[in-house]
């Protein structure tokens, strides 16, 4: 066992502990921060695989900015625990299985492809590597239309928030 | 012995982490004394003077004293949130310091570069990202109190922190533009260099805008005076850290601490190059400066020692004074002497900025929350990016008129 295959077994396993959380916790705040955790170690696995702007951009984004938002809406609007019914019997004797079988489903295929041969076999995490510079070289110029594209929609989407949350009383 | 020689990184790196971690919170407990002397000494008192010579005592019994204190929690708090809030702000305030280089990259042993923890291609960005979930800390403190006060002051804290996170990466920018790279040493080393033989040609004197509003956001980031909002006593008792006591609230206060450290450092390495000296080459005889210095303070010691002190006080000194005069002899072997170039004038310009932090403190009144936000949104951010479209123009400028 090499340390990487170590330190990425440790955070898988917290990844999927913080997904396992972010459904379990009654409280909406520990949700929350249950997804943070996921984000984080999710960040952690990118930096493994030679990602390192797209781990940091993954915390500062994700983790500093969309999560705090969600944590500052629970905390606003003090949303107490959630409240709870018996599971429905269907999903508890169709939901269960079918999710399992998903889960290997997913697994055999991941297995099979390619992507997943290369993982099998090692060669992926030096294969992939791409520095911030070459990354941004190609965003700006192979992929600039997409990139400002999507720059365009996402201020058309503030702008339309601001116009929604300012709307004057029609009298 | 295999392991150590088969992962040189891991080992060395984990040496450099419980140095770095003593040293720092060393330098944090210090900084308490040199805040409390220098404030008295700007309002004409004396500040801490009894336990120890100058007070120098005074953080480790502020240490054991809160050390000792009940530990409360109060009723309906979420236990688990509650205690993880100031182990959150304290692990990310010093997680960040590991990304700071102290000195150049040229010194190594085992092959690893000695003054920095990790020298990523990206650093800059890793300091903004940890810093960025610094804000849960602050947020989760206040919510988990279950207390009126401190929830108003996590989120008026957390709202501060966001508004001038915005204005504190935008107003970098222009450096990194400057730079070509994210990465600390190869900025550090792009400000080599004199304007007019004399001048160092750090990132200050062309993004002189961008320091402004960099340290103006820094300082609100930290929840400095101007900017303590959270603590604005008169109108939030003491925000979001009301309800904490004992060593949690030792750990929010050393948090706030390593905050400060961490945006020092970073405007140092930004702004004022980082571990270069401020003086030219050619100044060779500036190699004994950290020894003269030191051999001053030793002098005044010595002076204070024998002719000032008194009773236990005089014993105490008599130990400093000989630390003094042996790491001023030290500075004279020419390895030690070449190899604490670096560090020295990284820590003289973090000093500086400290001082400027606690001079401000001494000098300057609270914002109102109102004006705070408008400063923030209106003018900072405003002008933090005009600056970056300014810097940008003048980068791409030959190249517009070239292709034109």
């Amino acid at each position: 066992m090499s340390l990487p295959f170590i330190v990425f077994f440790v955070f898988a396993f917290i990844a999927v502990l913080g997904a396992l959380m972010l459904i379990v916790a009654k409280e909406p705040i520990h949700s929350a921060l249950a997804l943070v955790l996921v984000m984080i170690s999710l960040a952690v696995l990118y930096l493994m695989l030679g990602a390192e702007f797209i781990a940091a951009v993954q915390v500062i984004v994700y983790a500093g900015a969309i999560m705090v938002l969600f944590v500052f809406v629970i905390m606003l609007l003090n949303a107490g625990a959630e409240e709870r019914t018996d599971w429905s019997k269907l999903a508890k004797y169709a939901g269960l299985p079918l999710g399992i079988f998903l889960l290997l489903e997913f697994a055999h295929w991941m297995f099979r492809s390619a992507i997943g041969q290369e993982i099998a076999n090692g060669s992926l995490a030096s294969a992939t590597s791409v520095s911030t510079e070459e990354m941004s070289r190609m965003l700006f110029n192979q992929y600039v239309f997409p990139f400002e594209a999507t720059s365009i929609l996402i201020l058309i989407a503030i702008l339309g928030a601001l116009v929604l949350a300012k709307r004057d009383d029609p009298q | 012995m295999d392991f150590i020689t088969n992962h040189p990184v891991l080992v060395v790196s984990l040496v450099k982490i419980a140095l770095l971690l003593f040293i720092v919170l060393t330098a944090l407990a210090y900084l308490t004394w040199f805040e409390r002397k220098l404030i008295a000494h700007i309002q004409s008192r004396w500040g801490p003077t009894e336990v120890g010579a100058h007070g120098l005592l005074q953080p480790l019994a502020d240490g054991v004293k809160f050390l000792f204190k009940e530990d409360l929690t109060p009723p309906g708090a979420d236990q688990f949130l509650y205690i993880l809030a100031p182990f959150l702000a304290l692990a990310l305030g010093l997680t960040t310091i590991a990304l700071i280089p102290f000195g150049p990259p040229s010194l190594t042993w085992m092959g690893v570069p000695i003054f920095v923890v990790s020298n990523t291609g990206i650093g800059l960005m890793f300091v903004f990202a940890i810093t960025s979930i610094g804000v849960y800390g602050v947020a989760l403190a206040g919510w988990s109190s279950n207390s009126k006060y401190p929830l108003m002051g996590g989120l008026r804290s957390s709202a501060q922190m966001i508004s001038y996170e915005v204005s504190l990466t935008l107003s970098v920018v222009g450096v990194v533009l400057l730079a070509n790279t994210l990465n600390f040493n190869t900025m550090i080393e792009g400000q080599r260099g004199y304007y007019l033989h004399f001048i160092p040609r750090w990132n200050i004197v062309p993004q002189i805008i961008g320091f402004l509003c960099y340290f103006t956001s820094a300082v609100a980031e930290t929840n400095r005076v101007p900017f303590d909002l959270p603590e604005a006593e008169t109108e939030l008792v003491a925000g979001f850290h009301t309800e904490y006591s004992s060593f949690k609230f030792a750990m929010f206060f050393m948090a706030e601490y390593a905050n400060m450290i961490t945006v020092s450092s970073l405007a140092t390495i930004l702004f004022l190059g980082g571990w270069l000296s401020p003086f030219p080459d050619s100044w060779t005889f500036m190699v004994y400066l950290p020894a003269v210095l030191l051999a001053l303070l030793a002098i005044y010691l010595i002076y204070d020692t024998f002719v000032v002190a008194r009773g236990i006080a005089k014993i105490q000194l008599i130990v400093i004074t000989a630390g003094a005069l042996a790491i001023t002899l030290g500075c004279f072997i020419p390895v030690v002497r070449d190899a604490i170039q670096g560090p020295f004038w990284f820590c003289v310009k973090i000093g500086a900025i400290m001082f400027f932090y606690v001079w401000m403190r001494a000098t300057l009144p609270r914002f109102r929350y109102d004006q705070l936000m408008a400063f923030g949104w209106k003018f900072l951010l405003p002008v933090a990016l005009a600056n970056l479209v300014i810097t940008a123009l003048i980068k791409v400028w030959p190249l517009l008129v070239g292709h034109g």
